[in-house]
């Protein structure tokens, strides 16, 4: 197995003085599945955003891929995030274009073949299950599917990783679990998943790796885990 | 660039300008007074060194031979004049050449005039200078007050340097008030592309997350401020084109200002049209240019 990303010894510590990240060390393989739990203000945002460079560290080494990404200069960042789709707990989706549209801008900001794009767009939204809903805008779908509509925008350009940051913080319990079924479809297509969650059945059932975070340390990382908190 | 993308940029920025339209308004407002008044300023800077040149041309210096001197005096003065720098050419003139260009002046009188001086011709030889340039004529005729066999030096002192300063000056607050308006329509311009980058940030957002290089979230601001700048050179172009169609129709040529010599319409109108719409597109690009690297920090 091939590291995907590797963290050392990375520390974060914003302008206003917070530490988010004091001293992570981390490797996740290709393929993997993991879920980054731990209480509010832990550190989990923190870390995901190292992965797809939104945050740079204070001190310490981020590779994805076998990239540093302190080396990386900033014309390249672009193409480090296209190997990367990144989930929101809020979606992040544009309110005036519709399902296909919001997919597609994927594909069109990255001037895709305008043929590819159509063909592949129609693809993944089949892929969440909202092929029927191409020509909605997101305020006419549920919670659920819109959230549905933000992973078929994350993995549409197959990226290497998909990052979700506690991406059904905001839906239903059955809805969730749709949502968890898709992340699993993803992952067993080898794409590595890493999810920063806060809900305790998910992790508890799914019995994946779990990395605990408390004060923007790892305090514990076990394959197989549990959430590990009270619910 | 793709076709498909450039296609993608150039409707982006266009449906942007619609979108603001009440701030695309104020800036395209801003960008026609401007460029408006740019034009005005320009043509009359323009027209004004032109007249100037023209005037400086006409400057002569008159060097009068004082009356006794004879021939050998002359021919030595002459020699003197041909050593100074800064000459365009000497013109010798004898005193019966001097009162037949008067007795041409006086028309009908002229010959009464031609009469009365027939035998006793008042007037001086005179040697007349043209310099290379009209801020040489004072430094010469300091030198050649100097030379023996000069009874006097002319050359409308007071006018000529009345003009050059007046020339200079002109030209000097003309430029400043172009530059002056130039940042202000660039200000509203920028401005107005904030907003539009402000109503906008989601998306941007979302565009930097799905690696979206840098230049093709610029492009459409470019293209929004480009058509800005377009926009707001219509009516400065067509008012400059009609404006001094009609000026140089009932200026140039008229005995009313006869040493007023406009530059030809053509190419001289066209030729400004061309650089409103250069500038405009200048003021429209460097003002999104302003706003993009400051609000994306791309």
């Amino acid at each position: 197995m091939t590291s995907m990303i590797k963290m050392k010894k990375v520390f974060k510590v914003y302008k206003n003085g917070v530490t988010a990240l004091n001293g992570v060390d981390v490797n996740i393989e290709q393929g993997d599945f993991v879920y980054v739990v731990g209480p509010s203000g832990a550190g989990k945002t923190s870390f995901v955003k190292m992965m797809y460079r939104e945050e740079v560290p204070s001190k310490g080494e981020v590779y994805i891929n076998g990239v540093e990404l302190g080396t990386l200069k900033k014309k390249d960042v672009p193409f480090l995030r296209r190997d990367i789709g990144v989930i929101f707990q809020d979606f992040k989706l544009l309110q005036r274009k519709s399902v296909y549209e919001n997919v597609a801008f994927a594909l069109e900001v990255i001037e895709e073949n305008p043929k590819k794009i159509r063909r592949r767009v129609m693809n993944v939204l089949d892929q969440v299950g909202l092929k029927h809903k191409a020509r909605f805008i997101p305020a006419q779908l549920s919670g659920g599917e819109q959230q549905r509509v933000a992973i078929a925008r994350a993995i549409v350009n197959n990226p290497k990783v998909v990052i979700a940051d506690e991406p059904t913080g905001n839906l239903d319990p059955e809805t969730s679990w749709g949502i968890m079924r898709t992340f699993e479809d993803i992952n067993s297509s080898g794409t590595t998943v890493i999810m920063a969650t806060h809900s305790k059945d998910i992790v508890d059932k799914m019995k994946k790796r779990v990395i605990a975070m408390e004060n923007g340390q790892i305090v514990r990382d076990e394959q197989q885990g549990e959430y590990g908190y009270e619910a | 660039m793709k076709l498909s993308t450039a296609r993608r940029h150039i409707i982006e920025g266009s449906r942007n300008i619609i979108r603001n339209s009440w701030m695309t308004v104020a800036s395209v407002g801003a960008v026609t007074t401007t460029l408006i008044l740019v034009g005005i300023f320009l043509a009359l800077i323009l027209n004004l060194n032109q007249v100037a040149e023209n005037i400086e041309q006409d400057v002569q210096m008159s060097v009068y031979v004082e009356l006794g001197a004879g021939e050998e005096e002359v021919e030595e003065l002459e020699s003197n004049l041909n050593e100074l720098s800064n000459v365009r050419s000497i013109e010798y003139s004898s005193k019966e050449e001097e009162l037949n260009k008067l007795i041409e002046d006086m028309g009908e009188s002229g010959d009464e005039w031609g009469m009365m001086f027939e035998d006793s011709n008042p007037l001086n030889d005179v040697f007349i200078i043209k310099a290379s340039d009209a801020n040489y004529y004072k430094s010469l005729s300091n030198q050649v007050k100097e030379m023996d066999y000069v009874d006097d030096v002319d050359y409308s002192q007071a006018t000529v340097e009345r003009l050059l300063t007046f020339n200079k000056y002109a030209r000097y607050i003309g430029l400043g008030f172009i530059t002056a308006l130039l940042f202000t329509a660039i200000f509203l311009i920028s401005n107005t592309i904030r907003m539009t980058i402000i109503a906008r940030q989601n998306e941007i957002g979302i565009m930097k997350l799905v690696g979206a290089k840098n230049s093709f979230i610029r492009w459409p601001f470019f293209i929004e401020g480009m058509l800005m700048g377009v926009i707001g050179s219509i009516i400065p172009i067509a008012l400059v084109l009609a404006g001094y169609y009609y000026l140089y129709d009932n200026v140039d040529g008229r005995n009313l200002l006869p040493f007023v010599e406009l530059l030809p319409f053509n190419p001289f109108a066209w030729q400004l049209s061309l650089l409103l719409l250069g500038l405009g597109v200048f003021i429209g690009i460097w003002g999104s240019v302003m706003s993009v690297r400051k609000f994306l920090k791309v």
